[in-house]
């Protein structure tokens, strides 16, 4: 049987300190000044997606309650928030997220060979995270890459007409952290300015 | 070649910066609108030109903007529909990339005639990179003086934002996106009120699609009735497709509104015709949710007529024997696929993104699936089949939003034009068993 898994555990993360950055919280401000006043809740989305990437990857229950306190709103109202859409997580993810589309076109162009072969060359099953921390691999719906079938996403940046030697080569880019200077400029905290 | 309006000059090198995109004839409609029209003329115009809503349910988009209620003192809203997630379709994305001032400009045109001040482009999360496309181009239309206080001395003032979503396929209802867009879970709102009334902060709202806004800007240059010779019948223009799967030429294509199916799926200049020499065995014409058809009828409707690439003609026949134009996103499938385990594949689709809110959806959506699954594994009954319609008609019409019908039209209509498909994979499971995608299991996180 098809299975979905649906996590609505909140975990705590130790260690971590949960504050922006003085740069990051400027623009943070920014973005909840392009919404009319008493309406900051509106910048919920964007700053959660901020938020995950500079805490880690994921969302703790500290975090979430800290992007509340940002917006004065209940911490609720962020639970409730980050657990509907799947671009937040709630479990510990790895650094690399890699998602593979199975939907529609991708399904009929090769699709789920990309999985296949991911799980094989990763030595994990889709939902699961590799033990060194590095990648975790979903099987995910549409992407909106359906003529450049098969596509995957690696931290929400498009990789297409997926092949293995093209797999094999992301990986191993991955593996020795050459695209630094191409990450930096793909954070979400740049695409808002 | 057909012509084109949106996606002309789209080779020219640096076309997605402002200075290129200015010199090559860029921004003239916000000129000719902010100088020589008044916001009614723009309307009026856009009336004339017969513009259909190209998001998918080709709603006249004229009529939708006189719905705006402007009697009220609260701000009125403009909100740019770019959350593109419908299985097939990928054109928004593509325009954004390439043309963002394209979008810029018909947003700037289209509040000056809906007297917006305040615009949101709400773009989907996977498209992270189209979000830093379109800040650059905003941020170029700003130090022009196309954007901010008083545009063009003109004495219209305009604030563009874009709004990131994240990961969510209903957010492409117009109501569940207003609720994301104001911070909450993508639930879409019982209608009425309508966002033309209660929209955004229950202020009155126009929501329309990319390529929609992106349209008005040819509209405004070329007049309201030369952009409606375009085209054929209440089909007026062009129209931007998707093209995907068992095709020569993937990718987006602009067309007039005049060409037939077959010559779009088979002429060398749009799909170029099947891969590997194989024949066509069905099409879905307008992403995911239309229904889909076999060769046969995507070619010639039932009366034995050429089926155009139009909204009439594709509907020719209701859903008996046809389908819908949609959202543009066609999806050819060749003669060795599956439309058992594709109407799986579309059904856990919208089981994943089935907001929960109600129950027919909810529910139905995950027992298709269930069935679906069994019926591919060859694990199914003839009994199934029955059991899969009935399901979808009692989804159908009883929810809140059109995810419940958009999810009930593949299964039904894969059904009704390949029953003797179904009824193969109840009666020889030794062989559905034995095909490589017969043992398929996938865990989505």
């Amino acid at each position: 049987m098809h299975s979905f898994k649906i996590h609505h555990t909140i975990h705590s993360k130790e260690n971590i300190q949960v504050a922006f950055s003085p740069e990051i919280l400027d623009k943070v401000y920014k973005i909840i000044a392009r919404y009319p006043d008493g309406k900051q809740k509106s910048a919920l989305l964007p700053i959660l997606h901020i938020a995950q990437e500079e805490f880690g990857g994921w969302l703790t229950t500290d975090i979430m309650d800290y992007v509340a306190g940002l917006l004065n709103i209940q911490p609720i109202e962020v639970y409730e928030v980050a657990t509907f859409y799947c671009m937040f997580f709630t479990e510990k993810v790895g650094k690399y997220i890699l998602e593979v589309c199975q939907t529609g076109s991708c399904a009929i162009c090769g699709g789920d060979d990309m999985l296949n072969y991911l799980e094989q060359k990763l030595g994990i099953k889709a939902g699961q995270t590799t033990n060194d921390g590095l990648f975790t691999l979903l099987a995910v719906e549409c992407l909106g890459g359906c003529g450049y079938a098969p596509v995957m996403q690696v931290n929400s940046e498009f990789q297409e007409h997926l092949t293995e030697e093209k797999i094999d080569k992301i990986i191993e880019e991955l593996k020795n952290n050459k695209n630094v200077e191409k990450a930096k400029e793909s954070k979400w905290v740049e695409k808002f300015f | 070649m057909g012509r084109k309006i949106l996606l002309n000059n789209i080779d020219i090198p640096g076309i997605a910066g402002f200075d290129v995109y200015r010199k090559s004839g860029g921004y003239s409609s916000v000129e000719k609108a902010l100088k020589t029209m008044t916001p009614d003329q723009v309307t009026e115009e856009v009336k004339k030109s017969g513009l259909r809503g190209r998001g998918g349910a080709g709603f006249p988009t004229g009529m939708k903007w006189s719905f705006l209620d402007k009697r009220t003192n609260n701000p009125r809203y403009l909100v740019c529909n770019a959350d593109e997630s419908e299985p097939g379709t990928f054109k928004d994305r593509y325009l954004m990339e390439k043309k963002p001032h394209l979008l810029v400009e018909g947003l700037i045109v289209s509040c000056y005639a809906l007297g917006v001040n305040t615009c949101y482009i709400y773009v989907r999360g996977e498209f992270k990179y189209i979000i830093g496309i379109l800040n650059k181009a905003i941020d170029e239309a700003y130090q022009n003086n196309f954007l901010g206080k008083d545009i063009l001395n003109s004495g219209f003032t305009l604030d563009i934002y874009v709004h990131p979503g994240a990961g969510a396929y209903i957010c492409g209802e117009e109501t569940a996106l207003l609720e994301s867009l104001e911070g909450k879970r993508g639930n879409p709102r019982i209608k009425p009120p309508f966002p033309a009334s209660k929209g955004l902060y229950d202020c009155p709202t126009v929501v329309n699609n990319v390529e929609t806004l992106a349209t008005v800007v040819p509209i405004i240059n070329m007049g309201g009735e030369e952009y409606a010779k375009l085209g054929t019948g209440k089909s007026t223009g062009t129209k931007l497709i998707s093209a995907s799967g068992h095709i020569k030429n993937q990718g987006v294509f602009e067309i007039e509104m005049n060409i037939s199916v077959e010559e779009f799926i088979f002429s060398d200049e749009y799909c170029g015709g099947m891969k590997n020499g194989k024949l066509m065995k069905a099409v879905v014409a307008g992403g995911s949710s239309v229904p889909i058809l076999p060769a046969s009828l995507i070619l010639k409707t039932s009366k034995g007529e050429n089926r155009m690439m139009t909204y009439e003609s594709l509907a020719d026949g209701g859903f008996e024997t046809g389908t819908m134009l949609g959202s543009g996103g066609l999806i050819v499938y060749d003669e060795d696929s599956c439309i058992v385990r594709n109407t799986w594949n579309f059904t856990r689709f919208y089981h994943h993104e089935s907001c929960g809110q109600c129950s027919p959806c909810r529910e139905g959506t995950g027992w298709m699936e269930k069935v679906l699954w069994r019926l591919e594994h060859g694990d199914g009954r003839m009994h199934d089949i029955d059991l899969l319609t009935s399901i979808a008609r009692k989804i159908e019409g009883n929810t809140i939003c059109p995810l419940g019908d958009a999810s009930a039209w593949p299964v039904e209509s894969a059904i009704r034009h390949f029953k003797d498909e179904f009824e193969f994979h109840v009666k020889h499971p030794e062989i559905i068993k034995n095909i490589k995608h017969g043992n398929f299991q996938k865990y989505i996180l």
